[in-house]
């Protein structure tokens, strides 16, 4: 049996049930969830790392969400709302929120305290000291914290499936219902690899985003490429 | 001028960081606030700024109660520099430097070229705008420090142990960086440390104070090692005030002796100490005639000399130290262009401070 044939195959990638259609809405529903889980989690985590108060929120949030079953709260949901796109939407999203929360607070939370300081005794207001210093500074860890959702939020959107929507997961619970095997593999590959795709660009992003000056200590690269010592030959160590 | 009436600062949890503090930092002067941990100093210099606020008493800047203005605009009119510098990792030295003419609304234009002006005032090469903190040393990144506080032409600036995390090679350059700016300046500065010795030799008058917030003796630095108010004063000054208090005195009247030079390739006396000079009459070092044997003088027979006593900015110390550290025993004294005026000894210097102390001086 050849289990990579069903990927190659022309014939699956075009139509509105192919390969192409599905990545398609698969990225749609990480993007949305995405967009909401930003949208929530940076302010708050913000306003928290800013101000101080509620930090132990954060803390215990994004470990007990963490811990949820995804697939047991889908269907919990879709219980309560019905079939749709709002029950995945919802679980996902979720799923999204701690580690984007927990990056923008820790990330916030981390600038140095006397970089703050120097702020405020300037004369920055809160509102400037927040977006113009600690924000930028937080951002490495804030991109670090969306690209963890990304990763999970495209591997789990495949649960959408599982209550009649489209994505990629399509091919692994249709595959399942009628052991057409090729097939769950394909669209497991295919989850795989938009995963990888989606952090590289990401990391290309964060490369764009972040201020050089916040790269660990720039031009500092050369010296570190300097050939190990003739001592830590393995002929040398022996003798 | 800024002026400490009555301020106390307690803590919630109960200590009193600063205990009914009334003092006046002059206007265009370093005062310099000292003392061991916990005894207020860093509190009072945050309340001038308002980064805290006093539990009761007033702060007047130039006359007016800072309790009046608003926190945020008052902080833009009043330098401030921080031990661990505290520029913004993520932004170029020039845009730390231009951060608050940009607060101001100054557009980026001016507030760059004034940027680049203030780096070259404390000494930092225009190269270095684009390059971000973690790019530079401790000692210039303290120098951006400086100039970032000074970008918007405060006439007040505080500075919170400014030089205390760099290397003392470094620091006293730092230091001399400072006087050097100050007396381009005028700016009133106040001045935190834990140094004494940073403290007797930037300030224009010292606040000593003691554990618990209170003022201990607040006085010019000569008079500080010379007359310390009590006891607590006197071990907090230290070993050697007595030496370093000879700093405070002028060494205006302190006679001068001859000294007999010769120069390099010339023969040398027998049996005494001779001054070796080049063209310029500046001092090479000291040949020892005993030695020698009268032959003539070889570069490479040169005994290091000691320190120079500098007569144009002479203090009795300088005049000691070159008399002590000398291997003749006769300190070399020179003039502004390093030329060799005479010699001196040290018991000219003491007889000096004898007259000195029957003149009334605060030795």
């Amino acid at each position: 049996m050849n289990y990579f044939g069903w990927l190659f195959d022309p014939a699956h990638w075009s139509g509105p049930q192919g390969i192409a259609a599905r990545l398609v809405e698969h990225l749609g529903y990480t993007a949305l969830t995405l967009l909401i889980a930003i949208a929530v989690a940076i302010p708050l985590g913000a306003w928290i790392g800013h101000s101080g108060r509620g930090g132990f929120l954060v803390v215990g949030s994004a470990n007990g969400l963490r811990a949820l079953p995804t697939l047991g709260l889908l269907v919990l949901l879709a219980g309560f709302i019905g079939i749709g796109l709002l029950g995945p939407l919802v679980a996902l999203v979720i799923l999204a929120i701690p580690p984007v929360l927990a990056g923008t607070y820790a990330g916030v939370r981390n600038v140095d305290p006397a970089v703050v300081d120097a702020a405020v005794g300037m004369g920055m207001r809160g509102r400037a000291v927040l977006l113009r210093v600690e924000l930028p500074n937080a951002l490495p860890l804030i991109i670090g914290g969306i690209r963890s959702a990304v990763l999970q939020v495209i591997s789990t959107a495949t649960i959408a499936a599982y209550v009649a929507l489209g994505g990629l997961g399509r091919f692994i619970i249709d595959g399942l219902a009628v052991r057409d095997y090729p097939q769950m593999i394909a669209g497991s590959i295919l989850v795989a690899l938009l995963a990888i795709v989606a952090d590289l660009v990401l990391a290309g992003l964060q490369k764009l985003l972040v201020s050089p000056g916040l790269r660990a200590v720039p031009g500092r690269r050369g010296p570190r490429a300097v050939p190990a010592p003739k001592t830590a030959d393995p002929a040398a160590r022996a003798a | 001028m800024i002026e400490f009436r009555a301020v106390t600062k307690r803590f919630p949890d109960g200590t009193t960081a600063v205990d009914r503090l009334d003092l006046v930092a002059g206007a265009g002067r370093i005062t310099v606030f000292v003392g061991p941990s916990g005894c207020g100093k860093t509190t009072s210099l945050r309340m001038v700024n308002r980064m805290i606020e006093p539990t009761s008493g007033s702060i007047l800047v130039d006359g007016t109660d800072i309790a009046s203005r608003d926190p945020a605009q008052l902080r833009r009119g009043i330098g401030y520099v921080i031990q661990q510098s505290g520029l913004f990792p993520h932004r170029t030295i020039v845009d730390n430097v231009a951060t608050v003419p940009m607060l101001l609304g100054w557009n980026k234009r001016r507030a760059r070229a004034r940027a680049v002006e203030l780096m070259e005032l404390v000494g930092l090469t225009p190269e270095l705008a684009k390059r971000y903190p973690a790019q530079l040393s401790g000692g210039q990144q303290q120098r951006v420090g400086v100039a970032r506080a000074l970008a918007a032409d405060p006439p007040v600036l505080l500075m919170d142990e400014p030089f205390s995390a760099v290397d003392p090679v470094v620091r006293t350059s730092l230091q001399d960086e400072l006087l050097r700016l100050q007396s381009e300046l005028g700016k009133t500065v106040v001045f935190v440390t834990h140094d004494i010795d940073e403290a007797v030799k930037l300030g224009d008058k010292v606040a000593v104070f003691r554990t618990g917030g209170v003022l201990a003796q607040y006085d010019e630095p000569g008079v500080l090692l010379s007359r310390p108010a009590d006891g607590f004063v006197d071990s907090f000054v230290g070993r050697d005030r007595g030496y370093r208090g000879l700093s405070f005195v002028s060494s205006d009247g302190l006679p001068i002796g001859e000294v007999v030079t010769v120069r390099v390739g010339q023969p040398g006396p027998a049996e005494v100490w001779t001054l070796v000079v080049d063209e310029e009459r500046r001092p090479l070092g000291w040949f020892d005639g005993r030695s020698a044997g009268g032959g003539p003088v070889d570069a490479d027979d040169l005994v290091p000399g000691g320190s120079l006593y500098d007569t144009g900015s002479g203090s009795l110390r300088a005049a000691l130290d070159a008399a002590l550290s000398s291997p003749s025993g006769r300190g070399v004294a020179v003039d502004d262009e390093g030329r060799v005026l005479g010699s001196i000894g040290a018991d000219d210097v003491l007889r000096a401070l004898a007259d000195a102390r029957r003149a009334g001086a605060a030795v």
